[in-house]
């Protein structure tokens, strides 16, 4: 797309010139009906406030949540390197409920009627119109049962949804002598937050490097390479945190010892000091309940146009669940919770959904305390090919910097509002 | 000059508070919000978008693209949306209103929260 700036100005002026298309006079819109939203995460909670916002609070909507509080995964490596509390992730839902009008039913989804359109729960149930699903990722503990009791995550947390785990983690690298070892495994790709283990591994040699500088860090990754931001962690791992860090690629979990912290391999045999083993993943458990998860039996296939499953009529699956070429992060499953929700609201106003989204995607990590590094790309939709395709100009940062770390900050600080207020 | 100027014009022709964008720019709009805030509201640390001069924002979107604005980030984003596009979210964001948005307030995880 190579337009040059008289072009561009030109192209803007006929566009002007035209009138701009969109602009009519607001009418409430067609909308009515009732949603349930399982799951109360970025996604979950983003397309409940934007299906209430969207159709001017015609369609009434139902937020299925067992937690009374959000915590954000997004910066939750920060607790482990020091530099963030936990509690300055956490928030509740009071605003996000109040300002939207949103009704909110804090329990745990059982199972899922979808011929009959219901939703039971521990106590009661719940009809819609239409379902959305944020679930999230679940752990494929069948690959390793001896991880899957809560004993066993105390020793050997994982650590990848944020809140008491992170803790824990945190909490086992401060007792961790001088001179110890950190072991952490990353499971094959897709899971959750692609840059997320890395950024990780960053975040405790930064804590180790100022406080026990004598340890070393471990790294067992299932996949043949570092899968996102590759150059620029490499370049971290071995200027920043020099001689801190052993990355081995093609290391497979096949076993725990978990009283011990000592994990194997196909090849080997190591001991950790403390050990942070992050299971292989898969669609959030509402979403196998209802039969969505299609693809390899680990996550859902969806229209791209409405998110509404492949398989489920009436049934929309947003988020880490989805499967598709996308990055499983936050600003995604707030992107396609808004597509989903807009789509809804056409579908329940009888009229046609976008038949061309697009939405961006920004994912910053941090390397220390005060530096980070992007990578961004628009996504448009392919009509050709029924998917969300990346658009020309995406990438990543040519190198961390303080100046990204900054931005890395706003970006949490307005994606929250959005999210919960 | 002459082009921007006749697009402001135009834009302000059009502006009207009770007008609402087409679901693919209200929806392009919102995934600005990860760091610019809800409709362009920033608490801070970026720019706020809302009542943005609509020639303003182009003008910012020409140059990321070009390279002769400097970015980390922006250009990428940029460079993926068609012209007609950004004309559209300079005028989306024009239309909103300035807010004093705030980022919610925090809490003590609770004891009993899973995972």
């Amino acid at each position: 797309m190579a337009i040059d700036r008289r072009d561009f100005l030109k192209i803007a002026a006929s566009t002007a010139l035209v009138s701009f298309p969109f602009i009519s006079k607001a009418v409430a819109s067609q909308a009515r009906g009732h949603v349930v939203v399982i799951g109360g995460g970025y996604a979950g909670a983003t397309a409940a406030k934007y299906l209430r916002t969207w159709s001017n609070g015609g369609l009434d909507v139902i937020v299925v949540e067992p937690r009374s509080q959000f915590v954000s995964c997004p910066l939750s490596n920060l607790v482990l390197g020091g530099n963030k509390n936990i509690n300055d992730l956490t928030f509740g839902y009071d605003l996000l409920k109040s300002n939207h009008g949103i009704d909110w039913v804090n329990d745990e989804v059982v199972s899922i009627d979808a011929a009959s359109r219901v939703v039971k729960m521990q106590q009661g149930e719940l009809a819609y119109d239409r379902l959305v699903i944020a679930p999230g990722i679940d752990f494929m503990y069948e690959q390793l049962p001896m991880l899957q009791s809560p004993q066993a995550q105390e020793l050997v947390p994982h650590a990848w949804k944020a809140g008491k785990q992170t803790v824990n983690l945190r909490k086992q690298l401060e007792n961790m002598k001088d001179g110890g070892v950190f072991v952490m495994s990353i499971p094959k790709a897709p899971y959750r937050c692609p840059p997320g283990p890395y950024e990780r591994v960053c975040q405790v040699a930064f804590y180790l490097k100022n406080h026990k500088p004598n340890s070393k860090i471990i790294v067992l990754d299932a996949n043949a390479e570092i899968i996102s931001k590759k150059g620029l962690f490499t370049r971290v791992f071995n200027e920043m945190y020099a001689g801190m860090i052993d990355y081995r690629p093609n290391s497979s979990v096949v076993d725990v010892d978990v009283a011990a912290k000592v994990v194997k391999t196909e090849f080997e045999t190591v001991h950790a000091n403390v050990l942070n083993v992050i299971p292989p993943q898969r669609a959030g458990k509402i979403a196998q309940i209802v039969g969505a998860a299609n693809v390899d039996k680990r996550w859902c296939e969806v229209d791209f146009l409405t998110y509404e499953s492949k398989l489920v009529p009436k049934v929309h699956i947003i988020g880490d669940s989805v499967s598709a070429a996308l990055p499983k992060s936050a600003h995604m499953a707030t992107s396609q919770a808004r597509v989903c929700a807009n789509a809804i609201i056409a579908l329940m106003s009888e009229k046609t959904p976008d038949a061309s989204p697009v939405f961006a995607n920004t994912c910053y990590s941090y390397v220390s305390d005060k530096m980070a590094m992007h990578v961004a790309n628009v996504y448009r939709y392919d009509a050709t090919k029924k998917i969300m395709v990346p658009a020309d100009g995406g990438g990543v940062s040519e190198k961390p910097s303080e100046l990204e770390g900054n931005y890395a900050q706003a970006w949490a600080k307005n994606i929250w509002p959005d999210v919960l207020t | 000059m002459v082009f921007v100027g006749f697009f402001v014009l135009t834009a302000n022709a059009f502006a009207d508070e009770n007008a609402v964008a087409t679901p693919h720019i209200q929806t392009l709009a919102a995934s600005c919000a990860a760091c610019h805030g809800s409709q362009g509201n920033s608490v801070g640390g970026t720019s706020v978008l809302a009542g943005l001069d609509a020639s303003h924002f182009v003008l910012q979107m020409i140059a990321y693209r070009d390279g002769s604005r400097i970015a980390t980030v922006m250009h990428r984003h940029a460079k993926g949306l068609t012209v007609e596009e950004i004309n559209d979210l300079a005028v989306y964001f024009a239309q909103q209103k300035r807010i004093t948005a705030f980022i919610p307030p925090n809490q003590r995880l609770a004891k009993q929260h899973g995972d």
